[in-house]
């Protein structure tokens, strides 16, 4: 064999560059093994991106371009994210369909957050559209009662705000806390279409209403529970906290628990 | 090459496609680059054209069922592929003019004589020459001295007889060495 032939044989062994396949993997719909892939979608919330590894859905934000995405993503979730063309066809229908209420059958990939970020999230993901729960509940909910701040921390670091809607989470006061998708004003909004009337909460915050119980079951309820707002206007009834509830022969409403239920 | 791997990436790749597709893309990634490479003569096609080849290669294999899967003869079968990519794209191209690439002097080869690997920029250079010859003389060139099949498992990839494989290659090698000068004296 000669210098040329041996020269050729050198060219074969020229090694694809760096990421080429993974590139290739992602462009056939595949994310490859322990990695996430994301990419842009246009929603009538904005111009998202979205990562989903094999599990589900990882992590989704407003960023202005791929490369903030990615380097949000390094530093949040602790793994690489590669650029794929396009959502998969049926996960961007389900996300289109989630954003606008119609569907909540997604799949998450938690596996990177801590245990407790992880409860903080499933719980969230309880409330119903078009009601809220405080802090307090939901650090009540997961047996850690004293961890409201933990649970505020935890809700304004959520990986896939929207999806996972820490927006349904309120402060116990009426105000509606932060947001870390855009603040205040967004939660504001995001909540209005949902059907949740923000200034008719702060209302009642600031008459020192907490919960609303019925003369008729004698149950009371957080005031955006789906029953609470079946109580007839006549029998709704005001009530300051639990103990003022409890003395006035209200149990907790079993649905919406606003204290627990015994 | 191994046709006992192949046989299990099939296998795997029967099984389930996703993972099976994975494993294949990791083991054929670096070939199919440097046949790519020695036949188009510029990273960017390269790049291109083994994309285009694995792109291709799976949305067959979505159609196949599993025992044709399991039957495939991987290499041949992958590198069937990347040539009808790089025919097809060498005749959409031929429809523009493409200036001929004058013979740039290699930039910076001098390892020594003993560890002669060439650089980075010869690599590039002897890729665009052998991507200068004539189509029948490349994929024999390719085939056999890059990719290093034998001529039998040549011809049957081009459907042609061994002999013309033969005297393919050996014109092929005759006119690499007129042109290049050869890289080999640069170094």
């Amino acid at each position: 064999m000669d210098l040329l032939e041996k020269d050729l044989r050198d060219l074969g062994r020229v090694r694809a560059p760096e990421g080429f396949a993974n590139r290739v993997l992602t462009a056939v719909g595949i994310v490859p093994g322990g990695m996430d892939a994301y990419a842009s979608l246009d929603t009538p919330v904005g111009m998202l991106h979205v990562a989903w590894s094999a599990d589900g859905i990882s992590a989704l934000r407003l960023t202005r371009s791929g490369e903030d995405f990615e380097r949000w993503f390094g530093a949040r979730l602790g793994r690489r994210v590669v650029r794929a063309p396009a959502l998969p066809e049926r996960l961007a229908a389900q996300v289109e369909e989630a954003i606008a209420g119609r569907s909540r059958r997604l799949r998450f990939d938690l596996g990177r957050l801590s245990p407790f970020e992880q409860e903080v999230l499933r719980k969230t993901l309880e409330i119903p559209r078009g009601e809220v729960r405080p802090y307090a509940w939901v650090a009540r909910e997961i047996g850690r009662p004293r961890a409201v701040r933990a649970v505020g921390t935890a809700l304004g670091h959520n990986p896939i705000p929207v999806l996972i809607p820490c927006h349904r989470v309120v402060r116990s006061d009426g105000a509606l806390g932060e947001y870390s998708m855009g603040g205040p004003r967004v939660k504001r909004e995001i909540l209005s279409r949902e059907g949740v009337d923000a200034s008719w909460l702060e209302e009642l915050a600031a008459r020192g209403t907490r919960f609303v119980g019925s003369r008729t079951t004698h149950v009371f309820c957080l005031p955006t529970c789906r029953h609470a707002r079946r109580i007839q206007v006549a029998n709704r009834v005001p009530l300051r906290d639990e103990t003022q509830a409890r003395e006035a022969g209200f149990r907790p409403c079993t649905r919406c628990r606003p204290a627990l239920v015994s | 090459m191994g046709a006992e791997r192949d046989a299990e990436l099939t296998a795997a790749l029967a099984g389930d496609l996703a993972s099976g597709f994975e494993a294949i893309v990791h083991a054929y990634q670096h070939p199919l680059y440097a046949f790519a490479l020695a036949m188009s003569g510029e990273p960017a096609d390269a790049e291109e054209v083994a994309q285009d080849t694995f792109v291709r290669a799976h949305t067959a294999l979505r159609r196949y069922p599993p025992d044709r899967i399991r039957e495939l003869k991987l290499n041949a079968w992958l590198h069937q592929i990347a040539l009808n990519v790089v025919r097809n794209r060498v005749r959409r191209r031929s429809l523009r003019l493409v200036p001929m690439e004058s013979d740039m002097p290699v930039a910076d080869a001098s390892p020594g004589p003993e560890a002669r690997a060439l650089s980075r920029a010869a690599l590039r250079e002897l890729a665009n020459l052998v991507s200068g010859l004539p189509e029948q003389q490349r994929s024999a060139v390719v085939l056999r001295c890059v990719q290093g099949m034998t001529y039998s498992e040549a011809a049957t990839q081009l459907g042609q007889p061994e002999g013309t494989v033969k005297s393919n290659v050996h014109r092929g090698l005759q006119a690499l060495r007129r042109r290049a000068g050869s890289l080999s004296e640069v170094s």
